[in-house]
């Protein structure tokens, strides 16, 4: 392999399009469609006692008026639960249109299809429903007391309990452990709402062909394969028959993941009903009201742990908010239940979490998916034992590390995968010396008080996390090299801005010693690939980039066993660089890789002077065997699947320096360090990329961003004007150094990371505030305001 | 997108002339319609992105006679007889990428995309206004406007170099 693609910084394929305004996101095809509109319940919590549309009917383009009653079979059906667990005894899913009962404010009610989006949406604003109040059930603590239902046949809002035990080396269960302990301690930690919130909404455009009764469906998911099934299952049309792409989509962040939405059964619907293209684009306010959040929690802890800091029990039980529906079951909470663990040999640990519903969004993953919360309770525990002990964080952190002769470390939990909690490789302590060189750790004392010499107020936090990624099942990849030698790429898992196109073919490259320029890769579109799962949990490099890399080997080996006959050699002594395959140390001996794919194709028609070389009087074939031998198929072309035993656990450490004004409680970050090892790196700017985007979301998520429900359920932030994303101003300059410690369980030796950046930075800021004040921070996020209060607390 | 709830039983419709890109192009539009919609819709330049509609993301910022604007809050008929760039018009006649729109490929200064056209109309107006911007105004400049991919450092690393790309032009 000659052609060293993989591994640099290789600029974006996508970009060309991107910047000159020719992306094709959802709502930039399908000019002439019809628009859809949906009235969504103004109310958290009630009965539709009647839905008048007569005001709505001579509104000028109108088309069609659609409420749950008139959705046929399978249609009007609960959306699926996509994701069951045993311990999940009371899933609910919403209804595409409410029956009866809405349960949070945004829920769809009846939808409107206009000749354009302001003529729906006049409609749609003369529609009269009429609601009988019930009583809204928000906040997960009044929620779980279950004094009020969010639905009706769920006792206490429980919609699911899981205990998961890991007894010590010698068998004691933790709560014993912590019993047993030379010391203790206890306390509670909140956690509150963020979303994933990309500036694309989400988006479906149907097109019905009444001729061939076919479908097409533009939908901004992060599956496009399983929304296919999912439509074809819901429309009740043959698979083949339905083609799902997912085009340029302007960020995912896990909301996208979930499917089918009301929407992408309704719009498809009606376009077959109506026999026109129909096609709606969410605007900012449904996507607040409408999608999903996540990260509420409440967590209780208890810890025992020796005089060195080492935790001998860990006992965590977790009170989770999934809002009103569980469409994606309860993967949040089983991974902040086991990812919790981080970098850490517990000695016993036990943790229980009760998911509960509540008269809010639905809950479901959002970057990090569970993990920032799992790491704000590690990591704020560490930080306790270190202030109890008098010992120095990094330490305690150190005492605690699975060592790197440790590995395969099996922490004995199930996770979200159902399989062994496993972690495959990393470098702990390497780790969190390179975080504390970066930052400065040792010499931050000095520092802290030079600047309180100046009256300034400093402090530094760390945090520490392991991120299992690249969850199965599988993901495929096909590869063909066309007879002008260029190489076609393509994989099932969507892309929503991480670079695939250029990473694949960065692999597919490398893989088969050809130009960068000659491969071009498609993602997220069922035309071109049928079978995949989808872009979430960090899993498209590890799962698709392996996939094309085995897919490309045998291409690879086909092209060699071809050329081999043709230049009448050892298929073992040739080579391929820069689209040619050579024989090695004979530069005179080779063969094009394009003519090498003429003849992989025995024809009978010469369609050009290349394929003349194909045909059965050029003389090329051997006489003895038929054109197609036994086991071969005719093209140079691969397909083939990457399909993981379990996850492979990448990891990172974070470290932050802030500085509090002592009059306005404003939080500053002054330094932001990161040390992050996802394996081998293929384009280390791209990684860093996906690491500074995290890294802003997650300061969004410590300092800005929280959704603020009132007592009925009304979200009272829901446009960005309340809701406070970070812009440039409130990011910090990320530093960054990547460790490598390469996956033993993938031929590319890659780990995710796509969402590392996100999950330990509540950890770190509230670390470093709480070194800065000496003032204990057990939520996030923490608004000036907020930690004013604490001081004023602190002191009275 | 934006109602006034009323129903328009066959809204009046305005005929108006704007010169987008250089080109002069002629539309037909209610009063209500917005300038995003009238670009995206209307004339088919779906470049122009909307994020939030309401005036705090930028995604559809467009520079109107040579300022930057949200066209999400301007009414398509308010503009009639202005001349407007979209991202459609940032490159030059050819085809070749303007230095800011080459900065922010080098620089990786987009992910998904979607914010990109605001960050670079907003960014070759400031650069007209300012070609050799600090840290400060950089940060500054850009900071009406949202990305939620890239954690702005490499945007503002790319604002740097397409600075460094027209010096070296001039
Ligand atoms: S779409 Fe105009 S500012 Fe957000
Ligand atoms: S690149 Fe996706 S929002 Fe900026």
């Amino acid at each position: 392999m000659t052609t060293k693609l993989f591994g640099e910084r290789v600029q974006r394929r996508e970009d060309l399009r991107l910047i000159t305004g020719q992306g094709r996101y959802v709502d930039d095809l399908g000019r002439d469609a019809l628009a859809a509109a949906f009235v969504r319940s103004p109310h958290a919590h009630a009965r539709i006692r009647d839905i008048d549309v007569s005001a709505a009917v001579d509104v000028d383009g109108l088309v069609a008026i659609y409420t749950w009653e008139d959705l046929p079979e399978r249609v009007r059906d609960p959306l699926p639960l996509l994701i069951p667990h045993p311990a999940l005894t009371h899933g609910r899913t919403a209804y595409p249109l409410a029956r009866d009962i809405v349960r949070h404010v945004g829920e769809p009610v009846v939808m409107v299809v206009a000749r354009d989006r302001y003529l729906a949406e006049d409609a749609a604003a003369l529609i009269e429903v009429d609601y009988e109040f019930l009583k809204p059930v928000v906040g997960i603590e009044e929620a779980a007391q279950g004094a009020h239902l969010v639905h009706e046949d769920v006792p206490g809002n429980l919609g699911a309990h899981l205990v998961q035990e890991v007894p010590s080396a010698s068998g004691a269960g933790a709560r014993e452990a912590i019993e047993a302990a030379p010391h203790t301690l206890a306390f509670r930690l909140d956690f509150e709402r963020s979303a994933s919130m990309p500036l694309e909404g989400r988006g479906v455009y149907a097109r019905w062909d009444p001729d061939d009764r076919s479908l097409r469906v533009y939908s901004s998911t992060q599956t496009s394969t399983s929304v296919r099934m999912a439509v074809a299952a819901k429309l009740g049309l043959p698979l083949p028959s339905v083609e799902v792409i997912a085009p340029d989509v302007g960020g995912g962040f896990g909301v996208k993941i979930v499917h089918p939405w009301p929407e992408e059964v309704l719009v498809p619907w009606a376009a077959m009903l109506l026999g026109r293209e129909v096609k709606w684009t969410e605007d900012r306010r449904e996507h607040f009201i409408s999608s999903a959040h996540e990260r509420g929690q409440v967590q209780h802890v208890r810890v025992g742990f020796d005089g060195e800091g080492r935790i001998l029990g860990l006992d965590v039980t977790i009170l989770h908010d999934h809002g009103a529906y569980t469409p994606y079951g309860i993967i949040v909470p089983i991974i902040t239940a086991t990812q919790l663990l981080g970098p850490y040999r517990i000695g016993a640990y036990r943790v229980e979490f009760s998911s509960i519903y509540t008269n809010t969004v639905q809950v479901t993953p959002y970057r990090g998916a569970g993990r920032p919360q799992g790491v704000f309770c590690m990591e704020r525990t560490m930080d306790r034992i270190a202030a109890h002990l008098g010992l120095d964080r990094a330490d305690v952190r150190a005492a605690n590390f699975i060592q790197p002769g440790d590995f395969p470390y099996d922490q004995g939990l199930i996770f979200q995968d159902g399989r062994p909690l496993i972690y495959d490789s990393g470098d702990y302590p390497e780790s969190l010396r390179m975080i504390k060189e970066l930052i400065g750790w040792d010499g931050f004392a000095a520092l802290k008080a030079e600047a309180a010499a100046e009256g300034r107020t400093i402090g530094i936090g760390l945090g520490c996390y392991v991120e299992g990624t690249g969850v199965g099942p599988y993901e495929g990849g096909h590869v063909q090299v066309t007879s002008d030698g260029r190489v076609h790429v393509s994989t099932g898992l969507t892309s929503q801005g991480q670079g695939h196109e250029t990473v694949f073919a960065q692999i597919a490259a490398t893989e088969l010693g050809v130009p960068l320029d000659r491969v071009s890769v498609v993602t997220g579109d069922t035309r071109r690939f049928g079978y995949a799962v989808g872009t979430f949990a960090s899993r498209a490099a590890v799962m698709s980039g392996n996939a094309i890399a085995l897919a490309c080997r045998k291409v690879r080996d086909k092209a060699l066993r071809i050329a081999a006959e043709a230049l009448e050699a050892d298929p073992r002594d040739l080579e391929i660089e820069d689209g040619m395959v050579r024989v090695a140390g004979n530069p005179g001996a080779s063969i094009a890789l394009a003519t090498v794919a003429v003849l992989s194709n025995p024809l009978r028609y010469a369609f050009d002077e290349e394929a003349k070389r194909a045909t059965q009087f050029s003389g090329a074939a051997s006489m003895d065997r038929p054109p197609v031998a036994e086991g071969e198929e005719p093209g140079l072309e691969g397909r083939d699947y990457y399909s993981p035993v379990r996850s492979t656990f990448a990891s990172g450490m974070h470290a932050a320096i802030v500085e509090t004004d002592p009059d306005t409680a404003e939080i500053k970050i002054l330094r932001y360090a990161v040390v992050h090892d996802c394996g081998r790196l293929i384009n280390p700017m791209i990684v860093e990329g996906q690491i500074h985007g995290g890294v802003a979301q997650g300061v969004g998520g410590a300092l800005y961003e929280r959704m603020v429900y009132d007592a009925h359920g009304q979200l009272l932030n829901a446009s960005f004007m309340d809701f406070l994303m970070p812009y440039a101003t409130e990011v910090p300059f990320i530093e960054t150094a990547h460790l490598e410690t390469p996956s033993p369980l993938n031929p590319l030796g890659i780990k995710g990371a796509g969402e590392a950046g996100v999950i330990p930075v509540s950890a770190v800021i509230a670390a470093a505030i709480e070194d800065a004040e000496g003032i204990t921070i057990d939520r996030m996020p923490i608004s000036p305001s907020e930690l004013h209060e604490l001081r004023g607390r602190a002191t009275s | 997108m934006k109602t006034d709830g009323r129903p328009a039983v066959s809204e009046a419709l305005h005929e108006i002339t704007l010169t987008v890109n250089g080109v002069v192009r002629e539309a037909k539009v209610p009063g209500r319609r917005l300038l995003s919609d009238c670009l995206r819709h209307e004339l088919g330049l779906t470049g122009t992105h909307v994020g939030c509609e309401h005036g705090v993301c930028g995604c559809c910022t467009v520079l109107l006679d040579g300022d930057p604007v949200r066209s999400c809050l301007t009414f398509a008929v308010s503009v009639d007889g202005h001349e407007i760039t979209t991202v459609e018009g940032l490159s030059g006649p050819g085809g070749e990428l303007s230095p800011v729109q080459r900065a922010f490929s080098e620089c990786h200064a987009l992910q998904c995309g979607f914010c990109t056209p605001g960050f670079l109309c907003t960014v070759t107006a400031l650069l007209r206004d300012n070609p050799a911007p600090t840290e400060d105004e950089v940060v500054e400049g850009i900071s009406g406007n949202l990305c939620r991919c890239t954690g702005y450092q490499n945007i503002v690393k790319a604002v740097h170099r397409a600075a460094e790309l027209m010096g070296d032009e001039a």
